[in-house]
């Protein structure tokens, strides 16, 4: 067993691009811990959207050796949807380096997590890195480094991941600064489950922290939120390629194989105990992730719909993140609604089903989860617009708010507050960092930051705001259901939830849209929104009259003729709506447009 | 009705004769017509003929009822040339023979070859007679031009004769289209056979990169009732979506193609049916004569329909005429009412079902009717 004091166990908090996959891999390669021949750049990130993203969605560990100590590069999750995530992996840690491009500075998310790993009362080692970059502003940086966290600017490291240069010196910065684990071998088991992955010939493999005691390879295990006992098929550490133990003492950190099939049974947050001599308490800090982004995933192509659900059950396996339960539209057919901690989330799932399972999706706009209160002084709960009951049965809506931080630069500080109060934000906190860099402290309707207000902040400011946001509880607010109708029938896919101020903007752009998009019918079609029965704007699909081809001679006729059968072959696909044929294409690119 | 005997006219043949020859491209324009390669016409004059001659001889080529000269321009073509690729065709008596004519290229001259020649009739693209709108559909004639051209051809003695007007080009007026249609009805001798078109944006065409150009569809729905009133007062009867006929003037070559009937055609990108197999030439001038030059196979492409194929094809074609379909061919919907009309055992398309064809179309059930006869 290893002793404590050889122990270091840290974490990289960084923005996405400012080179945390980098050092990663000079740090793997600077211990010796992958052979150079098989290094490859990014090494720890194992999903091909990572990679291309350039973030990290699975956290992942890995022991490595400097100068006789024990080293644990425990990374986290790179993005502000996977919050609870980055939590669980801090609290396995000690300390963190915090790295930033030192052509940048920090940025809002990197902020949050550098105050969430202060808060686990975790060692900061800050460092700055792309020095050899000819932007670079390596005294700025430190400054507001300075400035921003209370760390002595002298203590800030400068290195060049890319190069090298510096890492030998940041690794000995850890070793000096960052405190040994501290851990009571005798106590009972007590060992934290801060990732879990999926393998498909393995089952759920769990990073885990072992806090309190032992962790031998022959011990029943309790998992004491799930209440599930398990017994350990293999115990092991990553150096980075897995490596069986027979125990792990406490400060360690490894892998745990216990038979469990997805990963729902080994959520992060979970302490592991001995089911023989379980520990009275579990460790603090569990939470039950909740979906706050929900969305309806229909596939294309109706055909496609098991394929679906099988992906997303197999996707599930690996993420226990993410809810689906049957949804069926009328414009869109069967599909799922789907539940997401977040937009980034979304997008990659729906990325994932695909890409790794080569489908076909149309996603309708993303909603949230609004607490409907009703007259009869019931609650209801809803995160599909379709399915708010109408205004005479509701007594009021509340929706859920975010605590939203943005750092910007100075001269964006109009741009930026213009844009959140735009968006129904309430400042409330507004600071210089520096004379260059501003931070922001919004309350804001989560709905109005699912609905594009990030794509907005980036083109506003150039790309240079950062935002980062955490859950803020619920608030009432006037909000109202808006239909839109095609030929007096509601589709139900693009019903909304908006504020009442916004009601008419939305009825206008999306009655507007959808005349552009449905095709001229044998008769005049009227597309409306309303909210309830009241009409807040209308538009006419008028009738067509003329569709026919002037000329059909000889050369025209085999071109006329396929062209004809294509017709009647799209008629069959064509959604009938209130007597109206509308081409799915025509929703899916409303869709689209809305984004 | 009388049209529906000249629809399935039996033992008819058609001959296609493509000439790929413009002085200018219009903006419209997508037929395979080149304005650069007038030093091919002789050469290509010579592989019409060769072509012809080996149909004779490897296909049976039966005797045509109708020759037509299509184009591009065959009014370009010496009309030496022209009659010497007419001479290879053997023809049945009383075959009818159109040639496609440009204003600028009608003379006394001319038509007097095409007499000679064994030309029965006459096509020529007036297209309209308001500067500004020929102007805009990128003609080079001028509307005096073209009216003098008409005259002429109305006094040179053919059998039938036949003008081309295009509606809903960028520019014309409810007014100028009105003109159009008076203009031409007002001739001392007007035609007794007219084509209306609704000016069509093909891809690829100058017209189709210029969206602010291309017409208003409700607007040519306006001007296609209107044309098909004035034209009905005037004796011409409805032959086909565009075409309207005096008695007995209609076109037996182009009844031919809607009647799903047999033609072949000769020349570069013509193209040919017989009995249920489609097939086309090679699209340029040059490959084609350098295909016949060398005893190659000039054709680029071919289809065999099948037997569902055919019969929608035969439907489809037929619902462009007063002919019209079998009554069991159309379901019985409210969303067919006042675009179909019942004559006898067939259903016919109205003036607003005309316009609507291609919807009409994709509502026919051609396994209702069973085997084409």
């Amino acid at each position: 067993m290893l002793s404590v004091d050889r122990i270091r166990n840290f974490s990289i908090i960084s923005h996405v691009d400012h080179g945390k996959s980098t050092l990663s891999d000079r740090i793997l390669e600077l211990t010796g811990a992958v052979d150079p021949r098989l290094m490859r750049e990014q090494y720890l990130d194992s999903m091909d959207i990572e990679r291309e993203r350039g973030i990290t969605i699975k956290a992942q560990n890995v022991r490595v050796t400097w100068r006789d100590h024990t080293l644990h590069l425990i990374d986290t999750p790179g993005h502000v949807d996977f919050g609870y995530e980055v939590s669980r992996s801090l609290a396995a840690c000690e300390g963190a380096v915090l790295l930033v491009d030192a052509s940048q500075g920090i940025q809002a998310q990197t902020l949050a997590n550098c105050y969430q790993a202060l808060e686990h009362d975790l060692e900061i080692v800050a460092v700055l890195n792309k020095i050899d970059l000819p932007a670079a502003d390596p005294e700025r940086c430190a400054a507001e480094i300075e400035q921003v966290l209370g760390l002595d600017a002298a203590d800030v490291l400068r290195i060049s991941a890319k190069t090298g240069e510096g890492v030998p010196e940041l690794l000995d910065a850890v070793l000096a600064r960052v405190p040994p684990p501290t851990g009571d071998p005798d106590l009972p088991l007590r060992a934290l489950i801060f990732d879990s992955a999926y393998d498909q010939y393995r089952g759920v493999v769990s990073s885990i922290r072992v806090v309190d005691g032992t962790l031998d390879a022959r011990d029943r295990l309790r998992f004491m939120h799930s209440g599930a006992r398990h017994d350990i098929e293999e115990i092991g550490v990553r150096t980075p390629e897995p490596v069986p133990v027979v125990s792990l003492g406490p400060g360690e950190v490894g892998y745990l194989i216990a038979g469990i099939k997805d990963v729902g049974g080994a959520r992060s947050g979970e302490t592991v105990t001995s089911d023989v001599r379980p520990a009275p308490e579990p460790l603090a800090g569990y939470r039950d992730p909740k979906p706050m982004v929900f969305c309806g995933l229909f596939p294309i192509d109706g055909d496609e719909l098991p394929d679906l659900r099988d992906a997303l059950e197999k996707l599930r396996l690996n993420d226990a993140s993410f809810t689906y339960e049957p949804e069926s539209s009328r414009a869109l057919g069967f599909g799922f609604r789907c539940g997401f901690l977040g937009l980034l989330h979304m997008e990659i799932v729906r990325e994932r089903l695909e890409r790794e399972f080569d489908l076909a999706l149309i996603a309708t706009a993303p909603s949230v989860a609004y607490r409907a209160f009703l007259t009869d002084g019931s609650e209801v709960r809803v995160d599909n617009p379709s399915e708010l009951p109408e205004p005479s049965q509701l007594d009021h809506v509340d929706e859920p708010m975010l605590r939203a931080t943005i750092l910007t630069p100075a001269e964006y500080t109009g741009t930026v507050m213009e844009l959140c109060q735009s968006r129904r934000g309430e400042l409330v906190r507004m600071e210089y960092l520096s004379p260059e860099r501003v931070e922001f402290v919004y309350v804001i309707p989560l709905a109005e930051v699912v609905v594009s207000f990030f794509d907005q902040l980036k083109s506003r400011t150039k790309g240079y705001a950062s935002l980062d946001y955490e859950p803020e509880g619920y608030a009432t607010a006037d909000l109202v259901k808006v239909d839109l109708l095609i030929n007096r029938a509601p589709v139900d896919a693009f019903s909304t939830i908006v504020h009442r101020t916004q009601a008419d903007v939305y009825g206008r752009r999306m009655t507007e849209k959808l005349r552009e998009l449905i095709p001229r019918q044998l008769f005049d079609v009227p597309i409306q929104a309303a909210i309830g029965g009241r009409v807040l704007a209308r538009e006419t699909v008028k009738a067509r009259r003329k569709d026919v081809l002037a000329k059909c001679y000889g050369g025209d006729i085999t071109r006329k003729r396929k062209l004809l059968e294509k017709q009647k072959e799209g008629k069959k696909k064509m959604k009938s709506i209130g007597r109206v044929e509308v081409p799915q294409e025509a929703f899916v690119s409303a869709l689209r447009l809305d984004d | 009705m009388s049209t529906s005997e000249a629809v399935g006219d039996r033992g008819a043949f058609g001959v296609y004769v493509h000439v790929p020859f413009c002085a200018s491209r219009c903006d419209y324009c997508a037929f395979a017509t080149y304005v650069d390669r007038d030093h091919l016409m002789a050469s290509y004059a010579d592989a019409c003929v060769s072509e012809v001659r080996r149909a004779v001889v490897e296909e049976g080529l039966p005797e045509a009822t109708s020759v037509f000269f299509g184009g591009g321009t065959p009014s370009r073509l010496p009309a030496h040339l022209l009659a010497a690729v007419l001479d290879a065709i053997v023809r049945a008596p009383g075959c009818e023979v159109t040639v496609e004519c440009n204003p600028e290229d009608v003379t006394d001259e001319l038509l007097d070859a095409y007499l000679g020649a064994g030309v029965t009739r006459i096509s020529m693209g007036v297209q309209s007679t308001s500067p500004r709108v020929l102007d805009g559909l990128g003609r080079r004639h001028q509307p005096g031009t073209a009216l003098a051209a008409a005259a002429l051809v109305g006094a040179a003695g053919f059998a039938s004769w036949n003008l081309d007007l295009i509606f809903g080009g960028a520019g014309e007026t409810d007014a100028d289209w009105e003109r159009s249609l008076g203009d031409v009805l007002g001739l001392d001798r007007p035609p007794p056979h007219l084509s209306a078109y609704a000016l069509t944006v093909e891809p690829g065409t100058p017209l189709a990169r210029h969206p602010a150009r291309h017409p208003d569809e409700d607007v040519q729905a306006d001007r296609y009732e209107r044309t098909d009133a004035v034209l009905e007062a005037a004796g011409y009867a409805w032959e086909e979506i565009s075409n309207w006929a005096r008695p007995g003037h209609q076109c037996r070559h182009n009844q031919l193609y809607w009647a799903q009937g047999d033609y072949r055609g000769i020349g570069s990108a013509a193209h040919s049916h017989r009995a249920g197999r489609r097939w086309w030439n090679l699209r340029t001038p040059d490959r084609f004569v350098h295909a016949i030059q060398a005893g190659v196979d000039p054709t680029a492409g071919a289809e065999v329909l099948d037997v569902r194929q055919r019969a929608f094809e035969r439907l489809a074609l037929a619902l462009r005429t007063p002919a019209g379909v079998p009554v069991a061919a159309l379901p019985d919907t409210s969303e067919l009412a006042g675009l179909v009309e019942r004559s006898g055992d067939r259903a016919v398309l109205t003036v607003r079902g005309r316009l609507l064809a291609n919807m009409v179309t994709t509502r026919l059930v051609p396994d209702a009717v069973g085997e084409p006869a």
